[in-house]
């Protein structure tokens, strides 16, 4: 699996009350939810993101509550994938439970720019700046975790081998 | 065997003899909660899996608590929608207005946990059950989902940090004072994927509620979970909530753990986190002049009975300051109406302060005191995020019951010590 897009950029501790306030909380339809991402520290997000893109942020990414509205919301705004030094963990989890692919990578978060053309290809974790013309290696995920994004989610993989 | 106190719970729910930092496992579980903004989203990917039954209808909890009594429609037909879910699937344990509580509050009240459990939530809070002596932790909705499918989740092994507690807290220095300390000391990831297990003779001097407030705030360091012993003060808590059997695990004396932390009780001061993040912390004597125009007493941090009696306290035969907004949210029906036998009510109602039925309502910005733009508030939640509690240009001061009762009074930020 592959991913090709510009580079939005965030810094450290984003929480998941930016990324999807809570005052939205009532409804769990992506679109809505969509439509809300990133408003409280970025208002332009929604307006300047494109299918495809790639969000690059520094440590703990995703810090805060467990809402899975979070990374649904990142991932229906059309990111293709999120590379930071450090996830949260429950946000990482989630991220590998509803297939958003996610790579931690701390040179990649901290030379990658705002506005950057990326690549990346998360079977081999390798991440090519074409901007910069720099490439980064993230680690890969385990083996079980590549099962799950393989099978688009937890939901997926649960039901395969439920069979 | 060198396994820690989490990695010996784990293990035994994997079915293994030994389990190492680092390994992924799949634990069977003794619980699985959701609260109505997780759980319908859960319910939609449940639907996805196409079981019929979910695993085991005692062992799942939801707890309609953020938006509830319901704040608006949307609210209502979330709540809708998991309530006819958890009467489709005869969950025992949903608990309507009337019953509710404060998830974290109530499940313990109610004996749903117990020491050596397995507990999973579509909460990040849901790691206060550590004071019982139980592995629990935060999830999202998709494992709350394959939980109620299964009975399982995945886990990697985490590390421990050892906090070793000695002597004793002073004087209006709480539970809350204590982890406010430890999260301005090793910052919001300092614990990152790790368990934080708390150890020493100092933990003998702390009470449950303030067990109870330490777990809660395990995640606000970015932990896994936060653990401590079971002791005669835990057993006691048990014995009286629950008629669960329960297990008490103990660290192995070869533990491995990546770092150690000694804190000696007696040194910690009343202590505040300033806006935006929970480890931007001050203490007391250090906190200068900030107005505030809200004050807020409550949460699964700090609901519970002794947060109340504590508040209460400070209140007795004083006044809110006219500028400020003072509410107060005891954490369940029980702590309500404990609190109201025992007089608290009518101190905080002289005092005039505004009391609750329970819910989360302005801890996440919710309902019930939400702040309008350029405003503060102290409160004893847990997190001070930009726009947490309302409008994002609207500010959070995180701190104990006894702080935020004394800034109430004194229309800013302060101590008891000053009143
Ligand atoms: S009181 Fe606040 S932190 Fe606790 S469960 Fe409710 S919203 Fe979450």
């Amino acid at each position: 699996m592959k991913a090709h897009g510009k580079v939005i950029k965030y810094g450290n501790n984003v929480d998941t009350d930016v990324i999807i306030p809570a005052r939205y909380l009532n409804t769990s339809d992506p679109a809505e939810l969509a439509s809300h991402c990133m408003e409280d520290i970025d208002s332009e997000f929604v307006n300047k993101v494109n299918k495809g893109d790639v969000m690059v942020a520094l440590n703990n990414f995703g810090c805060g509550s467990s809402r899975e509205h979070a990374p649904i919301a990142i991932k229906e705004s059309g990111i293709s994938c999120v590379i930071a030094n450090t996830f949260a963990r429950i946000f990482y989890r989630n991220a590998v439970n509803i297939g958003l692919p996610i790579l931690e990578c701390e040179q990649a978060a901290k030379e990658i720019n705002e506005g950057d053309q990326v690549t990346v290809d998360f079977d081999s974790g390798i991440i090519i700046n074409e901007t910069q013309n720099k490439q980064y290696t993230a680690q890969p995920f385990p083996p079980f975790m590549q099962e799950i994004m393989k099978s688009e989610g937890l939901i997926g993989y649960i039901k395969k081998n439920m069979k | 065997m060198k396994m820690t106190m989490t990695q010996k719970i784990l293990a035994k729910h994997a079915n293994l003899e030994f389990v190492k930092p680092g390994q992924l496992i799949m634990a069977d579980l003794d619980m699985v909660l959701g609260n109505d903004i997780t759980t319908p989203v859960a319910v939609k990917e449940f639907r996805k899996i196409g079981v019929e039954k979910v695993f085991d209808k005692e062992k799942i909890a939801i707890v309609p608590d953020h938006f509830c009594p319901n704040k608006d429609i949307k609210s209502a037909e979330q709540v809708k929608f998991i309530r006819e879910f958890a009467k489709g699937m005869e969950v025992s344990n949903f608990f309507e207005v009337g019953q509710m509580g404060i998830e974290h509050a109530l499940l313990p009240e109610k004996g749903l946990v117990t020491a050596g459990d397995v507990v999973i939530g579509a909460d990040s809070h849901t790691c206060t059950y550590g004071a019982l002596g139980a592995f629990s932790t935060g999830v999202g909705s998709t494992d709350m989902a394959s939980g109620m499918a299964t009975g399982k989740a995945w886990f990697k092994i985490p590390e421990a940090i050892k906090f070793t507690l000695n002597n004793k807290l002073s004087k209006n220095v709480s539970g809350k004072d204590l982890i406010l300390h430890i999260i301005g000391m090793i910052g919001v990831d300092g614990a990152l994927y790790k368990s934080m297990e708390f150890v020493g003779e100092g933990i003998k001097t702390l009470s449950i509620d303030d067990r109870f407030t330490i777990a809660n705030m395990a995640i606000e360091a970015g932990a896994k979970n936060g653990i401590f012993p079971v002791d005669d003060i835990t057993l006691e808590y048990i014995k009286e909530h629950s008629t669960k059997p329960y297990e008490v695990f103990e660290a192995d004396e070869d533990a491995i753990y990546s770092k150690e932390i000694i804190i000696d009780l007696s040194k910690i001061k009343m202590t505040v986190s300033f806006p935006h993040l929970p480890d931007n912390t001050r203490t007391i004597d250090k906190v200068g002049n900030i107005k505030i125009d809200q004050s807020v007493i409550g949460s699964c941090t700090n609901g519970r009975i002794q947060d109340m009696r504590e508040a209460a306290e400070v209140f007795k035969g004083r006044k809110v300051h006219p500028e400020v907004r003072c509410i107060i949210f005891p954490a369940t029906q029980k702590i309500w109406k404990q609190a109201m036998n025992e007089g608290l009510f009518d101190i905080f109602i002289d005092a005039g302060a505004a009391i609750s039925t329970p819910t989360c309502g302005p801890c996440l910005g919710g309902h019930m005191g939400i702040l309008a733009k350029g405003e503060r508030a102290v409160s004893t939640t847990n997190r001070n995020f930009v726009g947490r509690m309302g409008h994002p240009e609207s500010e959070v001061y995180l701190a104990s019951p006894i702080v935020a009762a004394a800034s109430a009074i004194l229309g800013r930020i302060g101590s008891p010590d000053e009143l």
